[in-house]
C-alpha cells in the first residue's frame, strides 16, 4: 500500500513545514532589520550610533510588555483592550500613593500588581467561565479603568518622590557601545531600568508559550476551542490564564511607564491598547488565534518605534504623520500576510489533493 | 386551548429569551432608577431661547437629541457586524474626516469665512462620498483580504484623526452661516431639535431598505454561512463591502450632525469613543456581536439605552472625564445579567421558585 | 458486572430542553471486541457516545468500567481520557495550528513542560509502527483529512486506552484508507481494546465488527452478535418496521444513449481550479445519470464545474442547444441548474435562518435583491414544499440547524425544488442521513426524472445509484474514464472500471 502522505517535493514539505508562526515572525525580523539597515544607510547621522537603538527600547520597554500580555490573549483568540486604560490607571495611583500619601516605592510597586491582578482576575472569569465576549468585556474594562484614573485624580502631575526620582533616573551603562558628542567627550550607553524588566517579560513568555504544557495549551485553545476541549485541555482555565497574564503584564507595564515618564495623568498611554494590537499583528500574531510568538512581538513593537523614529528624522514632524505612516505599515502588513497565507492555504490543499488521489 | 395554555407557561422565559428583553429591561431599569431618585428628570419645557424662537428641553429630549448620531451609526454597525462577523472601530476617525471633509468645502482655506464657499448640500453629499469611499476602504480590506475587521479598521482608526488634521491643514475653520447651524440645532419656529427629525428620516429610509430590497436576507445569509451564500448565487464579497459603504453613509450623516452643532471641528475629541458606544448599542440590541442574524429594531433601542445611560450620568454631575467608569460598570452589569449562562441560572431558580411555589399551594 | 465486560453502560437517562434523548439505555462492550453502535439518525447514538465521553452529562444511570469498584463519574472529557476512554470523531477534532507531535502529546502526560526532542521522538516511533507516513514535526493543517483523521487514532492508540470510541471515522475516507483504518482495529482488538464503531455505512459493519447494539428514537432495541442478524433485519430494527420499501425502487428509467434530441445541458472540454482533467458531458430531458469513483476521484469536482461553483477555467457550455457562459452560481441558477453540495453542513444550510428562509434563499437570490417575497408568499412556498417533502419541523419559523440531518437535507432539496430547475444536481444527498429518508429521496429522484426534470446523482453507495441512474461516468485520479450504460450498470462493471488497470495488480 502506498504512503497516503508524503509524496510532496522536498521544497514545498520544507515550506509546509514552517509553522505559521514562525514564517509570519521571520518577515517581521527581515523587515526590522532591512529597514534599519536603509535608515543607517540613507539617514545616517543618528542611526550609526547605537544609542539610537537603545532609546527605541528605552522609550518602548512599556509598550513590550503590554504588547507580550496582548500576544498571549491574542494566541488563544481572544483581546484585550484595557491594557492602555490599566497603564493609566497604575501610573497615576502610584503617583498619588508616592507623592499624596507618602507611601513608598516598593508600595506603587505592590499596588501596581494589584490593579493589574484584579483586571486580569475580574475580566478573565466574565469571560472564561460566562462566555462574554471579550471585547466588550475587555472594553468595559478600558472604560472603567480610564474612568477611574480621573476619579483618582483629575490633573496630571509630575512626581518629586525623592527615592522614586533616583530609581526613575537609574540608568544602566553599556560598555564599548557609547560615543563622542560634538566636543568629543565620551556619552555612555545605556538602558533604563524599565528595559531589563521588558526584556525579562519577553524571555520569561517565550520559554513559557514554547516549553511549557499551559504555554502551548493557549496554541490548542486558539487553533480550536472545540477541540482542545476534546483533546482534553482544560480551555476555560486556560483562557482565564491568559487574561490574568495580561491583566498582570498590564500592572507591570504600567509601572515600568510610569517609571519613563515620572507622572500620573488620565491622558497617559492613551491609544497603548491599538499599539499593542498593532505591535503584535504586525510581529505575526493573528487575531484568529492559533499563531503568534513573543520574539515577532517584540520585534514588531520595536518595528513601530522604528517607523515613528524614521519620519520625523525625515522631516515629516507634523503630527499626522505619525498616526498615518503607523496606519500604512499595517495595513502593508496586514495586507501582505493576508496574501501569504492565502497563497499557502491554497497550495497546501492542492497537495493535499494530489495526495489523495496519489494514494488510491 | 392548550396552544394557548402553553404560550402563557412559557411566556416568562420567553421574554427572557426575547431579543427585545434586554434593552427593554435595561431601559425600565433606569426610567425607575430617575423616577426614584429625581423625578423632575421626565419633565419637558417650554421655553425660548436666545433668538426667541420655542424650543423644548429637558432630559428626554436630550436624550432623543444627542441619541441621534449614535442610533444611525448602530444602524450602520448591525449591518457591518451581521455580514463581517467584527465590527468597524474606525467610525469615530471616520466622523473626523467626514466632518473635516465638509468644513473644508463650505469654508475653503479660510478659517471664517464670511459666505458659504459651496451650497451646504453639495459639501454635504462630497462628505458622504468620502465617507463612503474610506467605508469600501475598509470593506476592501476585510471582504477581498480578509482581515479581520477589528484588525482592518484598526488602520484607519490609527490614521483618521490624523487625515482630518491634515485635510484642513490643523486648523479648525468655523462656520459662520446660521442655516447651517439648524441641521444640529433648532430651525427658527420648530420647538423640537433638528437631529431628531433627521434621524427620523433615516430610520423610515433604513425601513424602507429592509423591507424593499433583499438586504436583510442577503447580509444574514452571508454572515451565518459564506460558502452556503456562494452556492446560492449570492456574492459574499460584494455583499460585505456593501455592508462597509452603507456604515460609511451613516459615518456622513452622523458627522453632518455632530460638526452642524458646533459648527466646527475639533479633530482630536470630535465624536470620540463614539465606536465603542455603537458596539455596545448592538451587543445591548442582544445582536451576536460574532455575526448572522440580527434585529435593527433592538440594535437602535439600545443606542437611546446608551444615550439615556450618558444622560443620567451627566444628570448626577459625573464629570465627562469619569463618565466612562459608570457607563462600565453599567455595561458589565448589563451583559452579565444578559450571559446565556447567567440567564439559563436565572430561569432555573425561576422554575424552581414556581415549582415549589405551586407545591406550597398544592399542600 | 459481567466477567467478559470492560464497560457497562446502565439505564441511562439523558434529555435536552424540549428532547428526551436518551431513555433507559443499557450499553455493554467486551474487552478485544468491534462492537457496531446502529441507529438512525436522531436514535441517540451520538448523545450516548458523548454522555460515555464527559461532553454531556448524563440525567440518571450508571457506567461501570473494568477494575473500578461501582460506578465511574464521567463529567468531562478530561475524565474519559484519564479512566482509558478516547474518542476519534467524524470532524476532526485535532488542531491545525500545532504540528503532528504535539497533537498527539497535548494535553496529556505529567509536568508543566514540553519536551520537543522526546515527543518528536516518540511520535516518529509511534506513526512509524502504525504506517501513518507523516513527520511529527508537519503542521497538522498541512496533512490531508484522512492523515489527520490517522493521527487522532494513533494518538488514541497512545494512550493506552482500554475503550476506544470510532464515531463515522470513516465518512471522508477513501476505500484503501479504509481498508487500512480496519487493520488498524483489527491488531487493536488483537490487542484487548473494545472498540464502539459508529458508522451509517452497513458494509462495513459486516466487514468488521463483532456485536452490534441497535438503538432507536433514544431507546434500546436490542443487542445482537453480528452473524445472527442479517442485514435486512438490522435495518428494520432501525427503522422499526419491515422494510419492503427498499425492494420497490426499481430502475425502469429508459436508455438515453441513443436519443437524438437536443441535450437540456452539453459540456465540451469543462475544467475548473480544481485540478481535474478536462471532460465533455451530456445530459437530455429526463435522464437520470451519475458519477461514481471513489473520494477524491474528482466526482464532486466535476459537478462543481458544471454549476460554477468552483473556477472553471475552460470549456464551452451549451444549454438547450444555445451558446451559455456559467462562471458563477448565479450563472448556473438563472439557467435552470440546480446543485445540492456534498457537505451540508458546510455549503447547504444556512443554520441560523429559518426553515422558511432556506427554503425560499435560492428563488429569492435569482429574483433579484430589489424584489423581495412577501411573508406571506414565503411561507406558502416554504408550507407547500414541507408538506411536498415531508420535512418534520415545528414550524416554518424554526431554525434549521435545530432539525436532524435528514430533514436539513430535504429542505434543502426544496430550496432548489422551489426553482424549478431544468437540471438538478445531487451530491450524496443520502448521506448521513437516516435509511427511511434515503429512500424517500431516492423515489424522489425517480419521479423528478419521470416529469420530465434530467438529473446528476453521486452517491457513494453503489446500489443507490444502481436503482436509480441509467448512465454512470466513471471518475479516476481526476479523470473520466468511462461510461456505463444498459447491461454495463452492474457491481461489477463498475468496480473494474473504477479500479481500471491497477485493479489487476493486486
Amino acid at each position: 500500500m502506498k504512503p497516503v502522505n508524503g509524496r510532496s517535493t522536498g521544497l514545498r514539505k520544507r515550506i509546509g513545514n514552517i509553522t505559521d508562526t514562525n514564517l509570519l515572525m521571520s518577515i517581521t525580523i527581515v523587515v526590522f532589520i532591512l529597514m534599519y539597515l536603509l535608515a543607517m544607510l540613507f539617514l545616517q547621522k543618528g542611526f550609526l550610533k547605537p544609542q539610537t537603538f537603545l532609546n527605541l527600547l528605552n522609550s518602548n520597554a512599556a509598550l513590550i510588555i503590554l504588547s507580550c500580555g496582548m500576544t498571549v490573549v491574542m494566541i488563544t483568540g481572544g483581546i484585550d483592550i484595557s491594557v492602555g486604560g490599566v497603564t493609566a490607571l497604575v501610573s497615576m495611583c502610584s503617583a498619588v500613593w508616592l507623592d499624596y500619601k507618602g507611601g513608598s516605592v516598593l508600595g506603587a510597586i505592590f499596588i501596581s500588581l494589584g490593579i493589574g491582578l484584579a483586571f486580569g482576575l475580574v475580566q478573565g472569569f466574565l469571560i472564561a467561565y460566562l462566555d462574554i465576549q471579550p471585547f466588550i468585556v475587555t472594553l468595559a474594562g478600558m472604560f472603567f479603568a480610564r474612568g477611574m484614573t480621573t476619579i483618582v485624580n483629575t490633573n496630571p502631575f509630575n512626581v518629586q518622590n525623592e527615592s522614586f526620582v533616583k530609581l526613575k533616573d537609574t540608568r544602566i551603562i553599556i560598555p564599548f557601545l557609547g560615543s563622542y558628542n560634538k566636543r568629543g567627550d565620551y556619552i555612555n550607553a545605556y538602558i533604563e531600568i524599565g528595559v531589563v524588566v521588558a526584556l525579562l517579560v519577553v524571555a520569561v513568555l517565550f520559554i513559557t508559550l514554547k516549553w511549557t504544557k499551559i504555554g502551548r495549551s493557549f496554541y490548542a485553545v486558539g487553533g480550536n476551542r472545540q477541540s482542545a476541549l476534546m483533546l482534553g485541555i482544560n480551555v476555560r482555565r486556560t483562557t482565564f490564564i491568559s487574561y490574568l497574564i495580561s491583566g498582570i503584564l498590564a500592572g507591570i507595564g504600567g509601572f515600568v511607564y510610569f517609571m519613563h515618564v515620572g507622572s500620573g495623568s488620565a491622558s497617559h498611554a492613551s491609544g497603548a491598547e491599538m499599539n499593542a494590537i498593532a505591535s503584535s499583528i504586525i510581529g505575526g500574531t493573528m487575531l484568529t488565534g492559533g499563531v503568534g510568538n513573543i520574539i515577532g512581538t517584540l520585534f514588531g513593537t520595536m518595528s513601530l518605534a522604528l517607523i515613528q523614529n524614521i519620519v520625523s528624522s525625515v522631516g515629516l514632524d507634523q503630527a499626522w504623520w505619525t498616526g498615518i505612516t503607523i496606519a500604512a505599515m499595517l495595513c502593508t502588513f496586514l495586507v501582505v500576510q493576508s496574501i501569504i497565507i492565502s497563497r499557502r492555504k491554497k497550495s497546501l490543499m492542492s497537495a493535499a489533493g494530489r495526495n489523495k488521489t496519489g494514494g488510491v | 386551548m392548550t396552544a394557548e395554555k402553553r404560550k402563557e407557561g412559557s411566556f416568562l422565559s420567553g421574554l427572557l429569551r426575547n431579543q427585545i428583553f434586554i434593552p427593554i429591561a435595561a431601559l425600565l431599569l433606569l426610567a425607575v432608577f430617575n423616577l426614584l431618585a429625581d423625578p423632575s428628570f421626565f419633565e419637558v419645557r417650554l421655553g425660548y431661547n436666545n433668538a426667541g424662537s420655542p424650543v423644548l428641553s429637558g432630559y428626554l429630549i436630550t436624550i432623543i437629541d444627542c441619541g441621534t448620531e449614535l442610533a444611525i451609526l448602530a444602524i450602520g454597525m448591525t449591518l457591518v457586524t451581521a455580514a463581517s462577523k467584527g465590527q468597524d472601530i474606525s467610525v469615530g476617525a471616520a466622523i473626523a474626516i467626514s466632518g473635516s471633509v465638509l468644513l473644508r468645502i463650505l469654508c475653503g482655506t479660510e478659517s471664517r469665512p464670511e459666505s458659504l464657499h459651496a451650497p451646504i448640500i453639495v459639501a454635504f453629499l462630497i462628505s458622504c462620498l468620502v465617507a463612503m469611499a474610506f467605508g469600501a476602504f475598509n470593506g476592501v480590506l476585510v471582504a477581498f483580504f480578509r482581515i479581520q475587521p477589528m484588525v482592518a479598521t484598526l488602520i484607519l482608526f490609527t490614521a483618521g484623526r490624523s487625515i482630518a488634521a491634515w485635510i484642513n491643514n490643523n486648523e479648525l475653520p468655523i462656520v459662520t452661516d446660521e442655516t447651517f447651524a439648524w441641521f444640529g440645532n433648532y430651525i427658527p419656529g420648530i420647538p423640537i431639535p433638528t437631529p431628531v427629525f433627521i434621524g427620523i428620516a433615516f430610520f423610515i429610509l433604513t425601513w424602507a431598505l429592509l423591507k424593499f430590497t433583499n438586504l436583510g436576507l442577503y447580509v444574514q445569509s452571508v454572515g451565518i454561512n459564506e460558502q452556503t451564500s456562494r452556492l446560492n448565487g449570492l456574492n459574499p464579497e460584494i455583499i460585505k463591502l456593501g455592508t462597509y459603504v452603507l456604515l460609511g453613509l451613516c459615518v456622513a450623516v452622523a458627522g453632518f450632525i455632530k460638526v452642524s452643532r458646533l459648527s466646527t471641528i475639533n479633530y482630536s475629541v470630535v465624536a470620540k469613543d463614539i465606536e465603542m458606544d455603537a458596539i455596545l448599542a448592538v451587543a445591548l440590541g442582544g445582536n451576536s456581536l460574532s455575526g448572522g442574524k440580527f434585529n435593527m429594531k433592538t440594535s437602535v433601542l439600545g443606542a437611546y439605552v446608551i444615550q439615556f445611560l450618558t444622560t443620567t450620568l451627566y444628570k448626577f454631575n459625573v464629570k465627562s472625564d469619569a463618565l466612562s467608569a459608570y457607563k462600565a460598570v453599567v455595561v458589565i452589569l448589563l451583559v452579565v445579567l444578559s450571559a446565556p449562562v447567567v440567564r439559563e441560572k436565572i430561569s432555573e431558580l425561576f422554575r424552581k421558585l414556581t415549582a415549589s411555589g405551586k407545591a406550597d399551594a398544592k399542600a | 458486572m459481567q466477567e467478559r465486560s470492560l464497560l457497562e453502560m446502565r439505564g441511562i437517562y439523558k434529555s435536552f430542553p424540549g428532547v428526551k434523548a436518551l431513555r433507559n439505555v443499557d450499553f455493554t462492550l467486551r474487552a478485544g471486541e468491534i462492537h457496531a453502535l446502529m441507529g438512525e439518525n436522531g436514535a441517540g447514538k451520538s448523545t450516548l457516545i458523548k454522555v460515555l465521553t464527559g461532553v454531556h452529562i448524563k440525567d440518571e444511570g450508571n457506567i461501570f468500567l473494568k477494575g473500578h469498584d461501582g460506578p465511574v463519574q464521567i463529567h468531562s472529557p478530561q475524565d474519559a481520557q484519564n479512566l482509558g476512554i478516547s474518542t476519534v470523531y467524524q470532524e476532526i477534532s485535532l488542531c491545525p495550528n500545532l504540528s503532528v507531535a504535539e497533537n498527539i502529546y497535548l494535553g496529556r502526560g505529567e509536568g508543566n513542560f514540553v519536551s520537543w526532542k522526546e515527543m518528536n521522538r516518540k511520535a516518529e516511533k509511534l506513526l512509524d509502527s502504525l504506517g501513518i507516513a507523516v513527520g511529527p514535526t508537519a503542521q497538522l493543517a498541512s496533512c490531508s483529512i484522512a492523515v489527520q483523521q490517522m493521527i487522532a487514532i494513533a494518538r488514541a492508540v497512545d494512550m493506552d486506552c482500554s475503550v476506544l470510541i470510532l464515531d463515522e471515522p470513516t465518512s471522508s475516507l477513501d476505500e484503501s484508507e479504509v481498508a487500512r483504518l480496519f487493520d488498524l482495529m483489527r491488531q487493536l482488538r488483537e490487542r484487548g481494546t473494545g472498540i464502539i464503531f459508529v458508522t451509517h455505512f452497513l458494509d462495513q459493519v459486516y466487514e468488521v465488527c463483532d456485536r452490534i447494539t441497535v438503538l432507536r428514537d433514544g431507546t434500546l432495541v436490542g443487542e445482537y452478535e453480528i452473524e445472527k442478524l442479517p442485514r435486512v433485519q438490522l435495518v428494520s430494527k432501525m427503522l422499526g418496521k419491515e422494510l419492503d420499501d427498499m425492494a420497490d425502487i426499481k430502475n425502469d428509467i429508459p436508455v438515453f444513449t441513443d436519443r437524438k434530441d437536443t441535450p437540456v445541458y452539453e459540456a465540451k472540454g469543462l475544467c475548473s481550479t480544481e485540478g481535474i482533467k478536462p471532460f465533455d458531458f451530456t445530459i437530455r430531458k429526463g435522464e437520470v445519470n451519475g458519477f461514481t469513483g471513489l473520494l477524491g476521484s474528482g466526482r464532486s469536482e466535476c459537478v462543481r464545474a458544471i454549476f460554477g461553483a468552483d473556477k472553471v477555467t475552460s470549456g464551452k457550455v451549451k444549454m438547450d442547444g444555445k451558446d451559455v457562459d456559467i462562471t458563477k452560481p448565479i450563472d448556473a441558477m438563472k439557467n435552470g441548474i440546480a446543485y445540492l453540495p456534498e457537505d451540508r453542513k458546510r455549503d447547504g444550510i444556512v443554520g441560523d435562518l429559518s426553515v422558511r428562509d432556506n427554503i425560499i434563499l435560492a428563488l429569492q437570490v435569482i429574483k433579484g435583491f430589489f424584489k423581495p417575497f412577501t411573508r406571506a408568499q414565503a411561507n406558502k412556498f416554504a408550507d407547500e414544499y414541507i408538506k411536498l417533502l415531508d420535512i418534520k419541523t415545528a414550524s416554518v419559523n424554526t431554525p434549521i440547524k435545530s432539525l436532524s440531518g435528514g430533514n436539513q437535507q430535504k429542505v434543502i432539496l426544496g430550496r432548489w425544488l422551489l426553482t424549478h430547475p431544468k437540471y438538478l444536481i445531487l451530491d450524496e444527498p443520502t448521506r448521513g442521513i437516516d435509511v427511511g429518508t434515503k429512500v424517500d429521496i431516492q423515489k424522489l429522484v425517480l419521479k423528478l426524472a419521470s416529469e420530465g426534470m434530467s438529473v446528476t446523482f453521486i452517491s457513494s453507495e453503489t446500489d443507490e445509484m444502481l436503482r436509480t441512474c441509467s448512465r454512470l461516468l466513471v471518475m479516476r485520479d481526476r479523470k473520466l474514464v468511462g461510461e456505463l450504460t444498459g447491461d454495463e450498470l452492474t457491481q461489477n462493471t463498475i468496480m473494474n472500471t473504477i479500479a481500471g488497470g491497477e485493479r489487476n495488480d493486486g
